[in-house]
């Protein structure tokens, strides 16, 4: 049968099961636009291409299919940058489809014309420049292994109008061949030994879960490997989810803002077991200095993140979950009791200086916000946040016992990623709890989304951590610039008129007797709410290690009385 | 110490771009690169010499083969390998000069590829080291102009290749399965 090429790229997309796309109609996809409407797709039409990209993202994450993101060429395409490198950081599966000028356009700088195959080069797994329309059949199959399979991330298709337009005769590819693509599958039983082996012989190991145990649906082994080894878990801002953070192996986030006592368990471990992270510069501090002690097993399946930082003993190549099934056989049963006495001791020193123990001083801290936005959703809700203080405190406060619940820009740290990541969390599972965690600065940067929310009918709740300030910046100022507080105050907009022009309902919350009932009025409002929640506007994320310096070296929060009570 | 990379690309519009794109991006320093056609005609080969140490060169083949279109790499520099480069050698040649220059380029096994009135220009192929030592004899003529493949590379018979990267060869790729969610 001979279909257009818009055609069979609609068709070669429902046969990979999408349900949803979001994007923007303009002059170089129109044929594609004209094409969905003969298919059962949901489309969401954005207000920027950056929300598409997010959105795809967001709905990626929560759900481990691919996301599709669609814009046009020149201004439309460039405007998905950020969202692609956003994706590619943190092996997101996303496929984004931009328009292009007609083929024989090309190179003569065309209206909207943009080397969108070049611009995005560095920043996606892989992309294609699509001319004819036989080709988009093919490509668009591979695009969908490659962005799900491996390591995943971002594939982007660039079709030239022409080969949306062109007939031709359509061919689903019964298998597709990519002679260069083989990602590793599992270790060989004699590395697994060796594992196995440095796992018994030691005394203070630590395991260390990244986003890739998410991936790879292999945090049920990881929980397996810590229970029956008796091994601590320390998690990545992204692994964060892995392990309940009930369970008593949990030492919660490591890293910049990680808790102390996981801080002080990896710097005095003498096996790290790292599971599905890269010792990114925010979780290793100053590598020279980083866990001196300890022997380091990396399971990892792109062999360029293995030595790239840190220098390892054993690496373990392949799919974590086939790496972690193949590996639990050689693992024995273990006790490591007076490790677990000494972290123990290093959380009691912790809770000491925790903001959460606090007594209520009349002010509104985004830590107990957090908690009580945990207490008001029993725990289960799924959070996207921006990037910032919120975003740390949301790591900090709001405990996950499921994974696939905490939707962040850990690698690029995009801000703005917040409310449009809601919005495509929202439609893998419309009966799901979806909160924003966002900070005044954050928020604005991706705001127009309001309306697609609305747009959508989409029940998202955010709450604005608002301090008035681009509050990390303002932290690090305070830290390391003697308080020169450039170009950090924020003067914000009435975020509650804004919510309330665009119909939806908001409150403002500036006393903490005024939070229980602000979480109330949200969760009983149908559809989205807006807090917009006014926080002690110079609070600090407490610990913190200074960018480079050593991991143990963390700035703590002072100890302040506990309440009598 | 230098590290002799030979690497089988798919031959596709844009695989050069990606690979230069990579060294640029990751920061590797290469000092030479040279593309050409194998025996195959969906297949090009590259040869890439860099300059660093073991850990780096093992990072410029893992990220090589995060390529795509990258199909395999090997590392020749451990192994009995052929490695030759050409360099054409425009050199100052007056009428009672050029004899001595020919004399100096057959000595390097080279040859004397154009006369005019006052250059010639020497075609010499052979390892670095060689050419370097011809063009260090050529330079009191005068050089005029000169340019060089870059190195090209293939392992001797009876060899093995070595393949650093989990994942090359066997291990992998199976185009018909699916990750399952649950």
């Amino acid at each position: 049968m001979e279909l257009s090429g818009a055609e069979i790229l609609w068709e070669c997309l429902m046969r990979e099961g999408v349900e949803v796309v979001f994007g923007i109609p303009g002059g170089a996809n129109m044929p594609i636009y004209d094409a969905m409407l003969k298919y059962p797709v949901h489309h969401v039409l954005v207000r920027h291409e950056q929300g598409a990209a997010h959105m795809a993202d967001g709905y990626a994450r929560a759900s481990g299919k691919v996301g599709v993101a669609l814009a046009t060429s020149g201004p439309g395409a460039t405007n998905l940058v950020t969202g692609i490198a956003t994706a590619m950081m943190d092996s997101s599966p996303v496929v984004f489809i931009t328009g292009q000028v007609h083929a024989h356009l090309i190179g003569g700088d065309a209206f909207q014309e943009t080397d969108v195959t070049g611009i995005t080069l560095p920043i996606t797994k892989h992309n294609y420049l699509v001319t004819r329309a036989e080709e988009i059949a093919q490509v668009v199959r591979e695009a969908f292994y490659i962005a799900r399979t491996g390591r995943p991330g971002p594939v982007l298709i660039d079709i030239c109008k022409n080969a949306q337009i062109q007939k031709t005769e359509f061919v689903y590819p019964e298998k597709i061949e990519l002679p260069g693509y083989k990602p590793p599958r599992t270790a060989p039983p004699s590395e697994l030994k060796k594992a196995a082996q440095m796992i018994k012989e030691s005394r203070r190991p630590v395991i260390l879960a990244g986003h890739g145990l998410l991936i790879s649906r292999a945090y049920r082994e990881m929980q397996e490997l810590s229970h029956r080894a008796h091994i601590p878990v320390a998690m990545t801002l992204l692994g964060i989810g892995s392990m309940p953070a009930s369970d008593p192996h949990n030492l919660g986030m490591m890293g910049m803002h990680g808790e102390a006592y996981c801080n002080l368990a990896i710097q005095n471990a003498d096996l790290l077991i790292a599971l599905g992270m890269r010792f990114d510069d925010r979780v290793t501090g100053n590598l020279k200095t980083y866990a001196p002690h300890a022997k380091k097993i990396h399971v990892e399946i792109d062999p360029s993140e293995v030595h790239k930082n840190v220098v390892v003993d054993l690496p373990l190549f392949g799919d974590l979950k086939a790496v972690l099934t193949d590996l639990l056989p050689y693992v024995e049963e273990a006790r490591h009791d007076e490790w677990f006495d000494q972290i123990e001791e290093w959380r009691a020193e912790s809770d000491s200086r925790d903001i959460i123990y606090w007594p209520d001083d009349g002010k509104l801290y985004t830590a107990h916000v957090i908690r009580s936005i945990w207490e008001a959703t029993q725990g289960k809700a799924t959070l996207a946040t921006g990037v910032g203080q919120h975003q740390m405190w949301a790591a900090q406060y709001y405990p996950f016992e499921e994974p696939y619940r905490f939707i962040t820009s850990g690698g690029a740290g995009t801000m703005g990623f917040g409310v449009p990541a809601a919005l495509g969390v929202w439609f893998t599972d419309k009966s799901r709890d979806v909160w924003v965690i966002d900070g005044d600065g954050s928020f604005q940067m991706t705001q127009a989304e309001l309306s697609t929310i609305v747009q959508e009918g989409a029940s998202v709740k955010i709450a604005i951590m608002n301090n008035h300030f681009l509050g990390m910046v303002r932290q690090w100022q305070e830290f390391f610039f003697e308080s020169r507080y450039a170009a950090t105050p924020l003067h914000g907009p009435d975020f509650v008129k804004i919510a309330e022009a665009h119909g939806i309902p908001a409150q403002r919350i500036t006393k903490p007797e005024e939070v229980k009932d602000a979480l109330q009025f949200a969760n009983q409002t149908p559809g989205p709410v807006l807090l917009d929640f006014w926080v002690e506007k110079e609070e600090a994320v407490y610990p913190m290690v200074p960018a480079g310096a050593d991991l143990h070296d963390m700035i703590r929060r002072p100890v302040r009385e506990k309440s009598p009570a | 110490m230098q590290h002799t990379l030979i690497a089988l690309v798919e031959n596709k519009p844009g695989v050069l771009n990606r690979v230069a794109s990579l060294f640029r991006r990751r920061n590797f320093n290469i000092e030479s690169l040279n593309v050409g056609h194998t025996d195959r005609k969906d297949i090009s080969r590259m040869t890439i010499v860099i300059n660093s140490d073991e850990v780096d060169a093992r990072k410029v083949e893992a990220n090589l083969y995060k390529l795509v279109n990258v199909i395999d790499v090997q590392d020749v520099s451990t192994q009995p390998a052929v490695i030759r480069d050409l360099a054409l050698i425009k050199v100052k040649a007056a009428l009672d000069q050029r004899a001595e220059i020919a004399n100096l380029a057959s000595i390097f096994r080279g040859r004397i590829v154009d006369v005019a009135a006052d250059s010639v220009i020497v075609e010499i192929t052979g390892t670095e080291d060689k050419i370097e030592s011809l063009i260090e004899l050529l330079r009191p003529f005068g050089i005029l102009e000169m340019v060089r493949t870059g190195q090209v590379a293939m392992l001797r018979g009876g060899y093995e290749p070595v393949r650093h990267t989990p994942g090359a060869g066997s291990n992998g790729h199976h185009p018909e399965e699916v990750l399952e969610f649950d």
